[in-house]
């Protein structure tokens, strides 16, 4: 193998004989396999990455239909388009899709997609579990789909209050459906998050030590330690629920010794670091798009990871400020309106590095800095008013209202959403090997833009005037009527954009121009390969010397070589300092994560009809856990069988 | 609101006929596969106080309802025509005060205390003091038409 | 749907958290004020300097680097006096609403009446608690209170949780089973204002309003001295059929009516029915119209909700009506 030093991202000399030999190799043992077999027993993280993004964004589109249909039936008071029975079960469906089914796991897709790229690696931590939590994933969504199509869609909101969801007053398995939908998530979710940090902590480029991570990938790290922490909380609840449900305990009972505010507590010490896991890799993503588009990197690196760490650990000490109007304690009250007051600080030096980077920046206005000044402009606005609703006082008049709907609108939307279509459309390129148009994404920016603000900015006032949130209707009389058409409208046109958006990516994808490895002038790893990359990511394997690698090239950075390429292997480092450490095989294409996903299907599916799934459920799973532990010969990975 | 009630047809309580044989019996009734409807029907069981003769299936004042032993027939239309009708020695008449909608409701959920409704439709506990396994974890109790006769 | 509303109802003060008519909501509505122009300002502010920041003109750089030395130095002191500011401005706001928290929570006052929440889907259960069991008034979806005294609610519920909301005197409390909780609340006016449930609890959580109506001592007195009197003989014949028609029918099963035979405790109380401006939770004007609407068909102006419908010939309504009407 050549030892001599090659800047990462020119593709080698054609000269180079064994360069292109070794390229040969990674390609085949690399290489996707093919077919429905193929598809299924995918293993690659750009795939499934890709698999998570899109499953997501059709679930994104099915809650905004379901977000259009409230609309409409709330345009008129008095509405008849949606039945109460109806109306109850399309904004617990909306609430559901958009938090379980689209917000998490789009940002912990793009992060399957991207984290391996930015530090530098071939596959994630454990490529087998990641195929396996998509699959989990993606049953939970069809489970709560098939349900509500069947008219069993959950109906209890989205989170679900006990006593309402409870045994006595939600008959019929319309919650039990909601609560294994969640149980499905949760498992994704966490598997997800242990692959992320394993990753980000111990296959980094040499050289990358842990001042030198971009800042997506700290987002991603922080991410998913919430993640680890918060999910078992609403896993453990969204089993206590089924058990109260169907097998006769009283964890909610208030008659035997339960509590319905055990279940508002179990439920909001995930619920609330659940909306910091959306949002902090959102702050990812806005750090990301900052420095190409700017022409600097970003200020405040330093801040900007503390602000996000600030943000994952306060983040876990608010959640009783959903629970303000519940009559607990005020000193306790207290403490929680100060720890909301608090984590806007993290954000707010957050807002202001980013404020930093554009003051000292030389400006490119395409569609993702566009997004990014939504964001600013937008977040703003909904952390402001989230203070605000930090306040117990003002939280008891407004908490239930259209006031918080269109706060954590802001929010997601804002913080969450804008930021993300910014980054779909700054990272397709490296996706799809194409540029996405740039008209269709500004026109779709100032759609979804002026859209978002007409819809959700009216939503302030109404909830001020008193409209209750929840329901299906309201009286002509309290003069509600002008501000939700109004509102609806906007939806509309929100609506509009996002769909420009998707015309966008899908047109592109089949006829935009192509993109080279870097169209953007970027700074991270990911834009030092080919678009879309290669299956083996990389070759060579590159170090870095620097936080901004592809701004610091040198003739003389080195690069790894000694990896084998006649099986999957990559190179595990240190965790402080990145310097390499050992050699790991990676698995390659294998049916037992499908096969597992089945077997856990089965088991919490019919778990909810019957208690026989449970000894029933366990035999695929454990047929598929030995297939997948088996152990096989060298180290049991495909050795590519050269012809001589 | 009195006498508009329809009276129903006169259903059997034993098999036992003379002539050729009659149609079986309707075993079933409106709200046997409907949850919301058999909830409807445990809630209404408690606010109407049957709890107050039936207690919570165990029987008191009035025959328990968790048993298979049924004096006046256990198909639904009997217990709904009981229920209507009411019977000797205590069970009111509630044909003229309940909407027949609602009767339906609770002869579902009295078939349910003796386990005759499917897992899935059975109600399960009431946010209340638990006075026995909920209806869905109850065995079934199949009624025996031809053995109605007095409480023993 | 029927629920046509024929009359503007006659509530004052609307449903606004921002027309506040009692002391707690009026401290509040300065909490709201004060946030409102502190949070304005600020995000005045960082919008003028990030507009600032995008549409100065930076000299041309060369490739892309990192932010230079001696601005970054400037940008430092910079975002650290920013971030100071922000700090010193959230207490500022903190402390707003600690104090205003520990003002609206100690209002009290002793010796007014004391009033039992109690919540059901869909409707609000009204005791007026007394030690003496016969000064006891239980009425449904109205509350009447003096004027300018701290009255005190005990708040439960029965079935799944709701909350008490009237946005023109006092924040929400919610209502949850298992649990007593307790607000004082206060009308500085006399009017009347007009709550919501505040808590999804179920198909008609959007039609459970009540009405709360704030009136001089003495006419308070003189209400309440009415509503402790048995329910109105029916006069004419037509309201005696009509009250024969209520003990005999399903009406007697869920509703109370006080001197009759109507004995039922599932449905709201209707004693007084004809004294409540409301029915069906403050969804619909009580009318002779709208009551005849609702009895006949309860679940097309609420579809969901407890009451089914009832069919009868029409004299016989209308004879009821006459009774109903007469419960003063």
């Amino acid at each position: 193998m050549s030892a001599e030093p090659i800047v990462p991202g020119l593709i080698a000399a054609p000269s180079e004989d064994a360069d292109a030999e070794e390229r040969r190799r990674l390609e085949r043992t690399w290489e996707y396999a093919r077919g429905l077999w193929g598809w299924v027993a995918e293993v690659d993280h750009q795939r499934i990455g890709m698999r998570y993004i899109v499953t997501a964004l059709i679930f994104f589109a099915l809650g905004g239909v379901e977000a259009l249909m409230m609309r409409v039936q709330l345009a008129k008071p008095e509405n008849g388009f949606l039945n109460p029975d109806l109306y109850n079960q399309v904004f617990t469906t909306h609430g559901t899709t958009m938090m379980f089914l689209f917000a998490v796991p789009v940002m912990l897709g793009l992060g399957v997609y991207l984290v391996p790229l930015m530090v530098g690696t071939r596959n994630l931590a454990f490529p087998r579990l990641n195929a396996y939590s998509y699959y989990v994933y993606l049953i939970g969504g069809l489970f709560l789909y098939a349900g509500f199509f069947l008219n069993a869609g959950p109906d209890a909101g989205w989170f679900s209050y006990v006593p309402l969801s409870g045994p006595a007053f939600s008959p019929g398995k319309r919650v039990d459906i909601w609560c294994q939908m969640v149980t499905f998530t949760e498992i994704s979710s966490m598997a997800v998050a242990v692959n992320l940090i394993t990753t980000a902590f111990k296959q980094r480029a040499p050289g990358m030590s842990l001042n030198r991570i971009p800042i997506f990938v700290w987002a991603m790290i922080v991410t998913s330690f919430m993640v680890i922490f918060a999910m078992p909380a609403v896993a453990l609840a969204s089993q206590m629920l089924p058990l109260d449900r169907l097998v006769d305990t009283h964890f909610f009972n208030p008659a035997e010794g339960g509590d319905a505010l055990l279940w508002q507590h179990l439920f909001w010490f995930f619920g609330h670091p659940e909306v910091y896991i959306i949002f902090i890799p959102a702050t990812g993503i806005v750090s990301t798009i900052l420095a190409p588009f700017t022409r600097r990197e970003v200020f405040g690196y330093l801040a900007l990871i503390l602000s996000l760490v600030a943000t994952g650990f306060i983040g876990f000490g608010l959640w009783v400020h959903h629970m303000f109007a519940t009559g607990l304690p005020q000193l306790g009250q207290s403490f929680f309106t100060a720890a909301s007051i608090m984590i806007a600080v993290p954000s707010g030096i957050q807002m202001f590095c980013w404020i930093a980077t554009l003051w000292g920046g030389k400006l490119r206005f395409r569609t993702p800095l566009l997004y990014v000044l939504g964001f600013i402009f937008t977040f703003m606005i909904g952390g402001l008013t989230g203070v605000m609703l930090a306040a117990v006082p003002l939280d008891l008049q407004v908490h239930d209202t259209f006031f918080v709907v269109a706060h954590f609108h802001y929010v997601l939307i804002g913080g969450a959403v804008f930021p993300l279509l910014g980054g779909l459309f700054y990272w397709f390129p490296k996706m799809t090997g194409r540029m996405p148009s740039e008209t269709l994404g500004k026109l779709s920016f100032w759609l979804v833009f002026l859209g978002f603000q007409v819809t959700f900015f009216p939503q302030h006032i109404l909830g001020l005037q008193g409209m209750p949130r929840r329901v299906y209707t309201y009286l002509p009389e309290t003069g509600w009527g002008d501000l939700n058409m109004l509102s609806t409208v906007g939806a509309f046109i929100l609506g509009l954009g996002a769909l420009v958006f998707v015309i966008n990516l899908v047109v592109s994808r089949v006829s935009g121009p192509l993109a080279g490895d870097d169209p953007w002038e970027s700074d991270t790893l990911e834009w030092a390969t080919p678009s879309p990359p290669p299956p083996y990511n990389f070759h060579p394997m590159p170090t870095v010397s620097h936080r901004a690698p592809l701004w610091h090239r040198s003739e003389d950075q080195p690069v790894i070589t000694g990896l084998r390429s006649d099986r999957r292997e990559f190179l595990m480092t240190g965790l402080l300092d990145a310097e390499p450490d050992h050699r790991q095989v990676s698995p390659g294409p294998t049916m037992m994560p499908f096969f597992l996903s089945l077997g856990t299907g089965i088991t919490f599916i019919v778990g909810i009809f019957t208690p026989w799934a449970l000894p029933i459920g366990a035999v695929p799973v454990a047929i598929s856990l030995i297939g997948w532990f088996w152990p096989r010969g060298d180290q049991g990975h495909k050795i590519l069988k050269e012809k001589s | 609101m009195p006498a508009s009630v329809a009276r129903p047809e006169p259903v059997r309580l034993v098999t036992l006929q003379p002539g050729q044989a009659l149609p079986a019996l309707k075993t079933s009734g409106p709200y046997d596969g409907n949850s919301y409807g058999v909830n409807e029907g445990q809630q209404l069981y408690e606010q109407f106080n049957c709890v107050g003769c039936h207690f919570h299936g165990g029987g008191g004042i009035g025959p328990p309802l968790m048993d298979e032993q049924w004096i006046y027939g256990g198909s639904a239309q009997n217990i709904h025509d009981t229920i209507v009708q009411g019977r000797p020695n205590g069970m009111p008449s509630y044909g003229g005060h309940l909407p027949d909608d609602q009767i339906w409701k609770i002869t579902a959920y009295v078939r349910s205390l003796s386990g005759q409704l499917p897992k899935p439709v059975a109600p399960t506990r009431t946010d209340e003091l638990f006075p026995h396994p909920s209806e869905q974890a109850m065995e079934k109790k199949q009624p025996k038409p031809d053995q109605a006769r007095h409480p023993g | 749907m029927i629920a046509a509303a024929l009359l503007l109802p006659n509530w004052v003060g609307g449903h606004s958290a921002l027309s506040s008519h009692g002391v707690q909501a009026a401290r509040i509505e300065s909490l709201w004020w004060l946030m409102f122009w502190v949070c304005s300002a600020v995000f005045v502010l960082v919008m003028v300097a990030t507009g600032i920041a995008i549409t100065r003109r930076t000299l041309p750089s060369g490739p892309p680097g990192p932010i230079p030395p001696q601005s970054r130095r400037r940008m430092t002191r910079t975002v650290a006096a920013a971030a100071a500011v922000t700090v010193l401005t959230l207490f500022v706001l903190l402390i707003a609403s600690v104090s205003t928290g520990r003002a609206i929570a100690s209002l009290s006052e002793r010796g007014g009446p004391s009033i039992k929440v109690t919540g059901h889907q869909w409707w609000w259960e009204i005791e007026y608690d007394h030690p003496t069991p016969s000064r006891i008034v239980k009425t449904a979806n109205e509350i009447h209170i003096p004027v300018g005294r701290a009255i005190k609610l005990e708040l439960s519920s029965q079935d799944v949780i709701h909350s008490f909301w009237v946005p023109s005197l006092h924040g929400k409390r919610d209502l949850i089973p298992g649990h007593s909780n307790d607000i004082w609340i206060r009308a500085d006016h006399p009017g009347v204002y007009r709550g919501q449930c505040g808590e999804f609890c179920g198909l008609q959580h959007a039609h459970m309003g009540l009405l709360v109506i704030a009136e001089p001592q003495d006419r308070f007195d003189a209400w309440y001295r009415s509503q402790l009197q048995t329910s109105a003989l029916p006069m004419t014949p037509s309201q005696q059929h009509g009250r024969q028609l209520v003990e005999s029918g399903p009406c007697a099963l869920c509703h109370t009516i006080q001197g009759s035979q109507a004995n039922g405790n599932l449905g709201p109380d209707l004693t007084h029915l004809a004294s409540r401006r409301t029915i069906a939770a403050a969804s619909l004007p009580n009318t002779r119209g709208n009551l005849g609407g609702w009895i006949s068909d309860p679940q097309s102006i609420k579809p969901g909700n407890r009451m089914p419908p009832i069919t009868m010939k029409s004299e016989d309504l209308q004879a009821m009506l006459d009774y109903l009407e007469s419960l003063k």
